[in-house]
């Protein structure tokens, strides 16, 4: 059996992250007894976040709330009060447990959310966000506009595709002005997608670095400390100043072959979202074998920079259409996606592919099947097949999570000494030792 | 009945024909003979026509028009002028019922994930769509989405496109939006053989499916106010299938049903009027439609195979086809749970629907796994709440064939309110 490794790295990144979104919730919190700034409920997703920064608002991203929530053991109460309304037992346990917490007053900090100034549905493939925004606007009293985005049918967005979304996100503009009455500061906005392609860039640095080996941080579970930050502060000073702070870091390890076990000994790629709830349980699981994720699809829920996409200044709405339309996971098709896996397993060189099926999340996993069916059969790739979900806590069975992985790595390593025997190049290329 | 105004009456001069409460007696209501098709025989009957999983009426067409394409399409909003101005047949696809084995679909897509999904892979993945040239989708769900590139991955040789139906009718660039959106799916099938579908095709194939639509209508509108002379299972074939045939053999089906239910004379019973809402995508099986008027209900609204008739009035022959069918689905289209509305919300559609068709009650009947169905029903339970409507929550399985709890459930349910 083996030791369980030292599960995770803490470093000022950590601590400068914890700062930036205490003070976003602070913000939130003022806003809710003020009114002042405005506010924006927004998904995630394709998150439209550097228009906000042209009025000065603040995003809030219900996903955010409701993975603290989980995060931190309390996501069960809310789910269970949204079930009492009528919701399903299938239904997204983040919108219940988002919708469940409004209901019972509950938030992430203590400190109170402002009823948005606008609700705002930045459809990006998931057709769950349009449910859960006429949910909001219906129960909290909300304004409601919806941002239609084509869905990612052909290899790339056609003209028209672009033109139909740049128009709404102007119509947005003017809504949100006659709101406010705040008049939109297009140099700001320009300003805010300026600080979003730096903040890109050196987002997309850093998930390169994974591609060393030993990958200086954990590309699914670290990751997850660094995505608060690119959703809410992308568009600012503040978001760039804190990744070139994490770059620095990271590029410190790289440079000192620090990994994130004392040996990396396994590469593997992770698709689909953590189970927040037991989210120090699942990356034991994962510790113990010393394997760490080189690159993960869940990371690029809010936007796809790692091939190359920037925001671009110089047609600032036409780069946030972009970004919405072509370069965040959600919005390209299924096959796409596994052509982005592909990629992954191919450039930052992973031994394997993880399949977290989340029961809440259609959009990621319905065809999780056929997806194992192509990297297995078609491709040959290691793959595991896990299920649980990713706020509610009643569909984790450690034991069987547990088994499965632990017979993975099992069968993975039995693979990798077979094809070290096979092939020594290999060997030096990926540095395994 | 609201007077008949479609061009359907133009057509046929029909005069709504309605029979008063309380005619008399001749047939008890459950013994009325199904309407026969009419077609050339031998004729099957609906229900043979829609449970047919080899689609002989598509392998019959195809062989009478050598090198026409058959295109099927996943509900629920499908442009099928467009598909038919090409010259194709376009057929609508609801799953496999309980007719197929499902052994390779779920390793596909696992748990949580409706039925209709499944069966409607298995189908391909055991040849049954061979018939079939091509394959459609639209934006009306996550699962249904991810089907169709799963479907592009399986059956490389099949042209399989996907739709992308405008979520924000607010914009008017969404109508624009839409209009490229079916030229792009125009061009696609014009180039994998079909007929040039220019302005004059594509109002020649709306004006045939405005009538086949207006009848439709007119056939809910007779349901709505002699409920004991069809019965929601006759209603229900008769306009499913619609999915298979061409549609001026669909629309001379229904004109001879209107002539046959018009004629009947039945005593009706102590029953509640029911509006059934949520399946507008996945089919309950036959038997629990059935059950439904068992055990008590006349069903006088429905959302069975909305696919049929999503356009609730006449497209447009004046203008631009194409921008007419865009601005159809923008604003003359069907609320349902696949279909957003911020202007309006689904729940005041559906209060409208049960004033309009002076119901008593909303029956649920939600696929399992359907996740905006089970979304909408608590919005959908929190208005009727409101505005004091009693309903009844039921959920189903396409491949379902044991339903005494549900048989229980309703029974209570409408005793409950035939008693009060």
């Amino acid at each position: 059996m083996q030791q369980a490794g030292k599960t995770e790295y803490r470093g000022g990144l950590h601590q400068r992250q914890k700062e930036l979104m205490l003070r976003w919730y602070d913000r939130l919190d003022v806003s809710a007894s003020t009114g002042r700034p405005p506010t924006v409920s927004m998904m995630i997703s394709g998150n439209p976040v550097e228009l906000l920064e042209g009025f000065g608002a603040l995003p809030i991203y219900p996903e955010i709330n409701a993975l603290q929530l989980a995060i931190r053991h309390e996501s069960l109460e809310p789910i269970l009060a949204a079930e009492e309304m009528g919701y399903a037992s299938e239904n997204c346990a983040y919108v219940k447990a988002d919708i469940g917490a409004w209901m019972k007053g509950i938030t992430p900090t203590g400190g109170r959310l402002p009823v948005p100034t606008l609700a705002l549905c930045n459809f990006v493939g998931c057709n769950t966000y349009l449910k859960w925004y006429e949910h909001i606007a219906a129960l909290m009293n909300a304004p409601l506009y919806t941002i239609d985005v084509p869905f990612m049918r052909e290899d790339r967005p056609s003209k028209d595709d672009v033109t139909y979304v740049v128009r709404q996100l102007m119509e947005f503009v003017k809504k949100f002005e006659a709101l406010t009455g705040i008049k939109f500061d297009y140099d700001r906005f320009k300003e805010a997608v300026r600080h979003s392609n730096r903040a890109e860039d050196l987002w997309s640095q850093i998930k390169h670095l994974a591609r060393k080996s030993p990958s200086p941080f954990d590309a699914y579970f670290d990751a997850i400390t660094l995505m608060g930050p690119l959703y809410v502060y992308r568009g600012t000073e503040d978001g760039v100043d804190f990744f070139e702070m994490a770059l620095a870091e990271m590029q410190e390890k790289v440079d000192s072959g620090e990994g994130v076990y004392d040996t990396e000994r396994f590469r593997v790629v992770i698709e689909g979202p953590p189970p927040y709830p037991f989210f120090r349980t699942f990356r034991d699981m994962f510790a113990k074998w010393k394997a760490t994720a080189v690159a993960s699809t869940y990371s690029t829920v809010g936007g796809l920079w790692e091939f190359g996409f920037r925001h671009d200044a110089r047609e600032p709405f036409e780069a946030v259409a972009l970004h919405m339309i072509e370069h965040n996971v959600t919005n390209r098709n299924y096959l796409q996606r596994y052509d982005q896996i592909e990629r992954y397993i191919e450039d930052w060189r992973a031994d394997g592919l993880i399949i977290h099926f989340v029961k809440s999340c259609r959009l990621f996993s319905a065809g999780q099947g056929d997806m194992r069916d192509y990297f297995t059969r078609k491709l040959g790739i290691p793959t595991l097949y896990i299920e649980s979900d990713l706020e509610d806590p009643r569909y984790f069975s450690e034991a069987q999570l547990r088994n499965r992985i632990d017979a993975y790595f099992e069968s993975l390593d039995h693979h990798k000494s077979q094809a070290v025997v096979g092939d020594r190049s290999r060997e030096q290329v990926t540095g395994d030792r | 009945m609201e007077p008949v105004k479609d061009t359907a009456e133009k057509a046929r001069g029909y005069e709504g024909q309605q029979t008063g409460s309380g005619g008399q007696l001749e047939i008890e209501p459950y013994n009325l003979s199904p309407v026969p098709c009419h077609l050339s025989p031998p004729s099957p009957l609906p229900e043979e026509i829609i449970y047919d999983l080899n689609f002989a009426t598509v392998r019959e067409w195809k062989s009478g028009h050598p090198g026409g394409k058959a295109i099927a399409y996943f509900p629920v909003y499908a442009p099928v002028e467009i598909i038919h101005a090409c010259g194709m047949l376009p057929v609508g696809l609801n799953g496999a019922g309980d007719r197929l084995d499902i052994q390779h679909a779920d390793a596909r897509f696992g748990s949580f994930i409706c039925s209709i999904v499944k069966t409607t892979l298995e189908l391909g993945l055991t040849g049954h769509l061979d018939p079939f040239d091509g394959f459609l989708f639209s934006s009306i769900c996550d699962s249904a989405r991810n089907l169709c590139f799963v479907m592009k991955r399986n059956f490389p040789d099949m042209y399989v496109d996907f739709l992308h139906l405008p979520h924000n009718p607010e914009t008017t660039a969404s109508a624009e939006f839409l209009k490229s959106e079916y030229l792009r799916l125009r061009d696609n099938l014009e180039r994998m053989g079909g007929r040039r579908a220019d302005d004059d095709a594509l109002r020649r194939s709306i004006r045939l499916y405005n009538e086949n639509r207006a009848v439709m209508r007119q056939l809910y509108d007779l349901r709505q106010e002699n409920p004991h002379l069809i019965r929601a299972s006759e209603l229900y074939t008769l306009v499913r299938a619609g999915n298979f045939l061409m549609v001026e053999e669909h629309t001379e089906m229904l004109w001879n049903a209107i002539e046959d239910v018009a004629g009947r004379t039945a005593k009706s019973r102590d029953s509640i009027r029911v509006v059934i809402e949520g399946s507008f995508c996945e089919q309950p099986p036959l038997d629990l439609i059935r059950l439904m008027e068992e055990a008590g209900c006349y069903v006088v609204d429905d959302d069975f195979g909305l696919g049929r008739s999503w356009i609730n009035e006449d497209v447009p022959l004046d203008e631009d086809p194409l921008t007419a069918l865009a601005e159809s689905y923008i604003d003359r289209s069907v609320y349902s749970s696949v279909r957003h509305d911020f202007r309006k919300p689904r729940f005041k559609g559906l209060i409208e629907k049960v004033r309009q068709r002076r119901a008593d009650a909303v029956i649920f009947l939600i696929a399992k796994f359907c996740e905006p169905a089970e979304f909408d029903y608590v919005l959908f339970k929190r208005e009727l709440e409101r505005e004091g409507i009693p309903h009844l929550l039921l959920e189903f399985e396409e491949k379902s064939f044991t339903f005494e709890r549900l048989r229980t459930e309703v029974e209570t349910f409408v005793e409950s309110l035939l008693f009060d």
